[in-house]
């Protein structure tokens, strides 16, 4: 049932959630190192957060690379998507 | 404040209803079969279909709540378009396709594929259903409050014009049009926000006031206008005592003190005061400053506020600047944010005080300024759990939401699920950086309406313009549209398809499918209408927040265990939806959120420990999955 996509999918899910588990806690137990200011004048918090959108486009962005339809596994599966 | 309707604003939204609602009648003769009401014919392009994605989740809380949060708090309103977006991490990477490839027309034929089970049909279609009302009511409240100062028509009228043009759009073509007015309502959103954007990059930072707008007026505890020679102070009794004000009395104006608000720093603003009082006949009186509280000569209204007090280096004005400039700069300039209090002086007079604290930009750019998140900056473990709890079930409900999933259904295979979910992340990510420029652009636009935070964003397209406010004014309106349809869509198939046809076994053809579905759109369409207008008094932007947990809670955790644990029953999974929402939804209303804004009773006599039900009640819904499927598992493998 897993597909290889699906451990693709769980690879990178796993790699934004520590990302997003990091800002959360950061924020939460440690607020002043948010308002260090460590590139561009601009402080972490805004850093970060800016970092969580940007990077979700780019983890998706390699998603779509690694699933691309010349990855071996994929053939069977679009078959039995194209039901 | 007081608006005017704008004509321009009305022809703007007017021709925008007319092409959606021309498109739908046209698109209408196309979709006459239960594929096509449902899920589009399973034939939206994935371009279209991502688009449309953010039309259907960017809603009027989104952009009209996110900015206003920005424009009066700073940093924190951003946490929310930062849990919002990673939402659709999990969305992409782990429900997508499994849920494309699973469902037909609804999450709970997704649910329910292994199983055939009418227990999980029943319990998701409910979830759908209590989801999509938690979801409707903010939107269509909303949607009333919106057109008020936007169109000038009354909230009923707001309300009922949405939901007969809503109604209008899902009848007519289902899912088909509701896909079409989303991704127009997406692509104008976001792309009028990014012109919004550079134009408030490019306008750059100053300290001159802007005409028009409430002067910044801070004293020091010992100057002349409080201390001096001549100048009467009334005694701090009553409603006054141990407040933070000095009231000096205005020789001109007697009845109507100049009110000064002491600051952190111990000096002191002077605020904008205004007054509503009722003579013992009943006539109420509006005052503002002093004087009666209108635009015509000789009276006042509530002076728009925001601005900002220092730069940088004692410049003036900065000129155009970059992307990472304007918050570099903004850091390390003062900014003047407005805080009310309202002050009831006798069972006749209340006045709203609404007063300038001169806030660091450092300060107000790092997360913990709104009441939501000051758990971040407390030093209590269990606020700082709140928080933790909020962010978590933002990044577990997005996945879960009932008018996002049923999106999936609309594209042809897992491979177009999974390139919209790749455009839906990309525009909706794009947006969510602009709401930061937007929402910092309009703190210091000096446009900004001391009285209601929502009008944050249109107000900083006025201060452009007339027309670029106009066309905001009408794409807000659109982006309730969108929303709301997707919503309805989601609510009539859970009712229809998975409630009346697979639960109850009615025996329907095609026909007769399509239109149990379109009846069920129109008894959702009045029922949003009837709690639209019954709700207008409450602040329901926080029921957004309540949906998302509840959808976190009941639905996540079967969707999840379906797709990666072999020993999953129909009855966990049941159980599961269920303890997961009515725990969420018991803790949510035993919540110190809903004592003080829902029956206004102290927040401290709360019996649960913290707001956010989502930290508890996602990991028991579960535990509870994991438990039933264990006890029944044996039970199946022997029947079978």
């Amino acid at each position: 049932m897993i597909s290889r996509n699906s451990r693709y999918g769980l690879v990178l899910f796993t790699i934004y959630l520590v990302l997003y588990g990091g800002f959360v806690l950061l924020s939460a137990f440690a607020p002043q190192k948010m308002a260090e200011r460590p590139f561009g004048g601009v402080n972490l918090a805004i850093l970060y957060g800016m970092g969580l959108i940007f990077g979700a486009l780019f983890l998706a962005a390699i998603y779509m690379y690694l699933c691309r339809p010349t990855g071996g596994v994929e053939k069977p599966i679009n078959k039995e998507a194209g039901r | 404040m007081i608006y005017e309707a704008s004509a321009t604003a009305i022809a703007v939204f007017a021709f925008f209803v007319a092409v959606v609602l021309g498109l739908s009648f046209y698109l209408g003769r196309k979709a006459k079969s239960a594929k096509g009401y449902y899920a589009a014919h399973g034939g939206v392009h994935w371009f279209v279909n991502g688009i449309a994605f953010a039309g259907d989740y960017l809603s009027a809380a989104s952009f009209l709540g996110i900015c206003g949060m920005i424009a009066f708090y700073g940093y924190d309103g951003f946490l929310y378009s930062i849990g919002y977006l990673a939402g659709w991490i999990v969305a992409l990477f782990v429900i997508a396709e499994p849920i494309k490839r699973l469902g037909k027309f609804t999450f709970a034929d997704a649910l329910d594929s292994k199983f055939n089970s009418r227990g999980i049909k029943m319990a998701a279609a409910i979830s759908t259903l209590v989801i999509s009302i938690f979801y409707l009511i903010p939107q269509m409240v909303g949607a009333g409050a919106l057109v008020k100062p936007l169109l000038g028509f009354s909230h009923q009228a707001g309300v009922l014009l949405v939901g007969v043009i809503v109604i209008l759009i899902v009848v007519t073509a289902g899912m088909v049009s509701t896909t079409w007015v989303q991704f127009i309502k997406g692509s104008l959103l976001v792309v009028f926000c990014a012109i919004l954007t550079v134009a408030i990059l490019n306008r750059g930072l100053t300290t001159q006031p802007r005409a028009g707008s409430a002067p910044v007026e801070i004293v020091s505890a010992d100057d002349p206008v409080l201390t001096g020679d001549g100048v009467k102070v009334l005694p701090a009794d009553g409603p006054w005592k141990d407040k933070p004000y000095i009231r000096v009395i205005d020789p001109a104006n007697p009845l109507h003190p100049v009110v000064w608000r002491k600051l952190p720093d111990g000096r002191y603003a002077r605020a904008q005061v205004a007054r509503t009082t009722t003579d013992p006949t009943g006539n109420v009186m509006q005052y503002v400053n002093g004087k009666v509280r209108g635009k015509g000569e000789g009276e006042q209204d509530l002076l728009p506020v925001g601005s900002v007090i220092s730069l940088p280096e004692g410049k003036q004005t900065t000129g155009s600047v970059g992307p990472l400039e304007f918050f570099a700069t903004l850091e390390d300039s003062t900014i003047a944010l407005w805080r009310s209090e309202k002050i009831v002086e006798s069972p006749r007079v209340t006045s709203t005080l609404y007063y300038p604290i001169p806030t660091k930009g450092s300060d107000a750019l790092t997360p913990g300024s709104h009441p939501t998140f000051a758990g971040v900056r407390s030093d209590s473990f269990i606020q700082k759990l709140d928080f933790i709890s909020l962010m978590l079930a933002l990044f577990c409900g997005t996945a879960s939401l009932p008018h996002i999933l049923i999106r999936y259904y609309t594209v042809k295979d897992q491979a177009s699920a999974r390139k919209s979910t790749v455009v839906g992340i990309a525009s909706i990510g794009f947006f969510y950086v602009l709401t930061l420029y937007l929402g910092l652009g309009a703190m210091v636009s000096g446009m900004l309406d001391p009285t209601d935070t929502n009008m944050s964003a249109p107000l900083l397209a006025k201060s452009f313009g007339e027309l670029p406010f106009a066309i905001i004014s009408a794409i807000a309106f659109t982006t309730v549209l969108g929303t709301v349809s997707g919503l309805i869509m989601a609510a009539s198939g859970a009712v229809a398809h998975d409630i009346m046809e697979n639960f109850l076994k009615m025996k329907w053809d095609d026909h007769a499918k399509v239109r149990a579905g379109k009846m069920a759109a129109v008894v959702v369409g009045v029922i949003a209408m009837g709690l639209g207008i019954a709700f207008e008094k409450l602040n329901v932007s926080f029921l957004v927040g309540w949906a998302f947990n509840i959808a976190a809670s009941a639905n996540l955790p079967s969707i999840i265990m379906l797709l990666f644990w072999k020993k999953t029953t129909k009855q966990g999974i049941t159980w599961s939806i269920i303890v997961g929402m009515v725990s969420s939804l018991a803790w949510i209303l035993l919540s110190s959120q809903a004592y003080k804004d829902v029956y206004g009773l102290p927040p401290e006599d709360a019996v649960v420990p913290f707001s956010q039900p989502g930290l508890v009640t996602i990991p028991l819904a579960f535990l509870v999955l994991v438990v039933v499927s264990l006890m029944t598992n044996k039970q199946q493998a022997v029947t079978r």
